[in-house]
């Protein structure tokens, strides 16, 4: 598994305290980069291979 | 009390007229025993000159990522190794987005464009969004494209859009070492022609991007002689993969007298919460914002980072009981 947030292996205290205030920008099983909108009430984001995320 | 407060009071509160850079130095220069007393003159000031009510606002990115330009604070620019990729909202999640604003109770919805001004595709992407909304939500319409060519601005004033963002940034003086692919000037050039055009114009920037204090002084005076409708004030958030990704946040007190002096640059401006305040401000300070200068803000997310939920926000504005600026008194 990948950080979500920076794409390298493993998970990363610093990457999920981030998080909480930023949607993830890595798929979490591939590591490709996913297309994220943002919008005032939430997010997606998209993998082309594993699918859509919401938040 | 520091003689540059009585001095302030004198001119600002009593007066309306804003103090010039090298008071606004002095200000930023306050130690910070002094920060109680100049947060409540900054909020005696709003108070004032601008009333309790606060303008509520949601934004939305129409175009994400893949700009040409690099201004060194942002993680949309195609030049650098963000990890934000393009992306274009749909029409329908754009009305969506805009409908969910207007529940929050906000009269703003500014749609924002990451580009270095705006071609064809996004002008009919505009027209199309605009109207789409102006006939489901009932919300005023503002946008932010970058920089605009005369017929642009002509063109977005009669699809209906009430308010131009275009920020400066930063001041003059340090603008080279924010951004080099388009200068400060061209910048105030769009602004002058939004301006014309009747438009109102909103005018801010983002601090901590390593600016000295003369330089925000000089940035708030700046801002102060183009007097915009609206300053809406960032915090910088470094975001991985761009120049600035390293810099440290601005330290709450120095945010907080950043605050207070734009308000006392700008006594009447609204001078609204951006983006940072979160994690340079946290929850207390957010609040002694509010009751430090600032009149609006920002609720719900941004264009590429997450905001506090709105309802978080709107509860604290009922706790300091300041009234949402409703849609009617927008007109």
């Amino acid at each position: 598994m990948y950080c979500d947030r920076c794409g390298e292996p493993g998970s990363h205290p610093g990457c999920a305290a981030a998080r909480e205030l930023e949607p993830p920008r890595y798929c979490a099983h591939c590591r490709r980069r996913m297309k994220v909108q943002v919008v005032p009430t939430g997010w997606t984001a998209t993998c082309v291979e594993h699918g859509e995320l919401r938040g | 009390m520091p003689e540059i407060l009585d001095r302030a009071r004198a001119r600002v509160l009593d007066d309306g007229a804003g103090l010039g850079e090298a008071d606004i130095l002095e200000i930023l220069r306050l130690p910070d025993e002094d920060l109680p007393e100049l947060l409540q003159l900054a909020h005696d000031v709003r108070m004032k000159w601008c009333g309790p009510e606060v303008e509520v606002e949601g934004i939305v990115s129409l175009k994400t990522g893949g700009c040409p330009e690099d201004c060194h604070f942002c993680s949309q620019s195609g030049l650098f190794a963000s990890p934000v990729r393009a992306v274009w909202l749909d029409i329908p999640s754009l009305v969506e987005a805009a409908r969910q604003t207007a529940a929050t109770g906000a009269s703003e919805f500014c749609i924002v464009a990451a580009v270095r001004g705006p071609d064809k595709r996004l002008m009919d992407q505009m027209r199309e969004g605009v109207k789409a909304i102006r006939e489901a939500v009932d919300i005023q319409v503002a946008a932010s494209l970058g920089m605009l060519t005369q017929e642009q601005v002509d063109e977005l004033v009669e699809m209906g859009v009430h308010r131009y963002n275009h920020n400066l940034e930063t001041c003059r003086s340090y603008f080279p070492n924010v951004v080099t692919t388009h200068s400060w000037e061209e910048r105030w050039g769009t602004l002058t022609m939004v301006r014309e055009s009747g438009m109102e114009v909103c005018c801010g920037g983002i601090l901590g991007m390593g600016e000295t204090l003369e330089q925000r002084a000089e940035f708030a005076a700046q801002l102060a002689e183009l007097d915009p409708h609206e300053v809406p004030l960032n915090f910088l958030t470094p975001r991985p993969g761009t120049p600035f990704g390293d810099r440290p946040v601005v330290e709450g007190r120095d945010a907080l007298r950043a605050i207070a002096a734009f308000r006392l640059a700008m006594p009447r401006t609204i001078l609204r919460y951006a983006g940072g305040r979160e994690i340079t401000l946290g929850d207390l300070g957010t609040r002694d914002g509010l009751l430090g200068g600032i009149n609006a803000m920002i609720v719900g997310n941004y264009l590429t980072t997450l905001g506090r939920p709105a309802s978080d926000d709107l509860e604290l504005l009922k706790d300091l009981k300041m009234p949402v600026k409703s849609l009617s008194a927008t007109f």
